[in-house]
């Protein structure tokens, strides 16, 4: 399925980091990186496994805390937010895990009413199986919401945990690698959801993965990782239009072309 | 060169073994102690989990009921006949209920109870929550805008700190039932009358001391069990070690909070 034009507006940065570095232990991870989402796009970051990918999401989320650098989110740094606001902040964006991370003990819909109860004080009954039943609509898993997690496929998790984060009506989604460990047909469907929920949702994406065609279905801008810094930002074609060795065999080895 | 070295200086490599040893130890205390912090300042303040509480206190509490009735029960039974041919040796056999009420109700009411919830309940907090922490759950409830600490930690300690009690009242009454049952079978002496004896040597004191203790082990047992699982980490070697580390580590306090609180009660006496 061919992806849609995005309505990207380049004025409005929701995203703004600068010169964020983060290491473990004496291993530098990001060595001051620079990078602008904007409104409305999709933005692939890519890059070998160890790379730093999945630190860049969590330090945006405010999971880990950088070691120096600014990280504006909505107009908030979450370098220097308070935790009252990181809470606040954090209800506007989404987070989909590598693992989907749903509530083992909990159905589906218990999953799904989880944050839904706690950040929108006075909800009524109605009002919460509405948003539930809607956000499974919109992932097509309606079927499964009295199901326990344990039950559900690894693609079916992956959505159930998409809709987990959209319930709150999030600004920013952030996906953690969305099709690891996915066969390629359940991919493909994942890659589709992500662009449909840009659409539907208005929502502005960080999409961390190592897998090209994740990155050529989802991203309208793809930003490679290397060696704890972005080596090259731009569209997909841009980025692999290069001789440069490091970025090259990613390319090559994939079976995308 | 380096077997040289290694010989000839092998004291400042101890003294530096020993001394990064005792620096994660005293980590670990002030963690334990900044998580304890963390609960009371995060329990008093709103949203209240009430249902979670409740879940959690059939979780940890009525689960445990038949472990708990039968070790009780044993415990009453096999005391009573232990202590019986030392008392026989005085001819003081009608003390029987009296040293089996006191014994009971004074240290093994609440100890038994602590050390079996430590085993299940404790390990099972700690399994529980390790596995949440090692697959990003906890994670995934923090940037959901929701309180993780609140409604995982504070639920579960509230809940051992109630539980705990209630069994080790329930332990003290299944445990003097089953004295009751080998001292009536062989001197054949009536409820009423056992009873009678078993209560006329307790004080105010010692129901207090038997029960603050309870509640001491209760919030033990649940603060051990979360903090070991909520701070684990390193994949499903980390879960093991949390469940592990939580009822070696709960196991240990306890007996460290009984000697200081039977000192306490005695001052009062």
């Amino acid at each position: 399925m061919e992806k849609q034009k995005a309505h990207i507006d380049k004025n409005n940065t929701v995203i703004k980091i600068r010169g964020v570095e983060k290491s473990f232990a004496d291993y530098d991870v990001l060595r001051g990186i620079d990078l602008d989402l904007y409104q409305g796009e999709n933005l692939v970051v890519l890059g070998r496994s160890g790379t730093g990918k999945s630190v860049l999401i969590k330090l945006i989320s405010g999971l880990l805390s950088t070691d120096a650098g600014t990280i504006e989110v909505l107009g908030n740094d979450v370098t220097t937010i308070s935790q009252r606001a990181l809470e606040d902040l954090r209800i506007r964006i989404g987070f989909s895990f590598q693992n989907s991370a749903l509530y083992d003990s909990m159905t589906v819909r218990k999953n799904l009413e989880f944050p839904l109860v706690r950040n929108r004080k006075g909800i009524t009954r109605a009002e919460i199986n509405k948003d539930v039943e809607s956000v499974l609509d919109a992932v097509g898993l309606s079927q499964t919401i009295n199901q326990m997690p344990a039950e559900l496929s690894g693609g079916q998790r992956k959505r159930i945990g998409i809709a987990r984060t959209l319930i709150l009506n999030p600004e920013i989604m952030l996906y953690d690698e969305p099709t690891a460990g996915l066969d390629p047909i359940t991919c493909i469907e994942i890659n589709e959801l992500i662009n449909e929920v840009q659409q539907r949702y208005h929502t502005s994406s960080i999409i961390i993965t190592h897998d090209l065609t994740c990155a050529k279905m989802t991203g309208d801008r793809i930003a490679m990782l290397l060696d704890g810094q972005f080596q090259r930002v731009g569209t997909f074609d841009e980025v692999f239009a290069t001789t440069d060795e490091r970025v090259k065999p990613f390319f090559d080895y994939n079976f995308i072309q | 060169m380096d077997s040289v070295n290694n010989t000839t200086n092998p004291a400042p490599s101890r003294i530096k073994k020993t001394q990064n040893k005792l620096a994660a130890f005293f980590l670990m205390l002030h963690r334990i102690y900044a998580f304890v912090m963390r609960f009371f300042k995060e329990v008093f303040l709103p949203p209240y989990e009430f249902k979670e509480v409740i879940r959690q206190c059939y979780e940890t509490g009525v689960r445990s009921f038949t472990l708990i009735t039968l070790t009780g029960f044993i415990v009453g039974v096999i005391f009573t006949k232990q202590s019986r041919p030392s008392l026989t040796d005085f001819g003081a056999t009608s003390w029987l209920p009296s040293l089996v009420s006191i014994a009971i109700m004074k240290a093994l009411a609440p100890l038994v109870t602590a050390l079996i919830a430590a085993g299940k309940v404790g390990s099972s907090i700690g399994a529980e929550l390790g596995s949440m922490r090692v697959t990003e759950q906890i994670d995934a409830m923090e940037v959901s805008g929701t309180k993780p600490f609140k409604f995982l930690v504070c639920t579960r300690v509230i809940a051992t700190t109630i539980t705990i009690p209630l069994l080790a009242t329930y332990v003290a009454f299944i445990a003097l039932l089953g004295g009751y049952l080998n001292v009536s079978q062989n001197e054949g002496t009536t409820y009423s009358v056992f009873m009678d004896q078993a209560f006329e040597p307790l004080t105010f004191i010692d129901f207090w001391a038997s029960l603050s203790k309870a509640i001491v082990f209760g919030f033990t047992i649940g603060i051990v069990g979360c903090y070991q699982g909520y701070n684990s980490t390193k994949g499903t070697e980390g879960v093991g070690k949390a469940a592990n580390g939580a009822v070696v580590t709960a196991m240990f306090l306890v007996f460290i909070e009984e000697v200081l609180i039977v000192q306490i009660a005695g001052w009062f006496r």
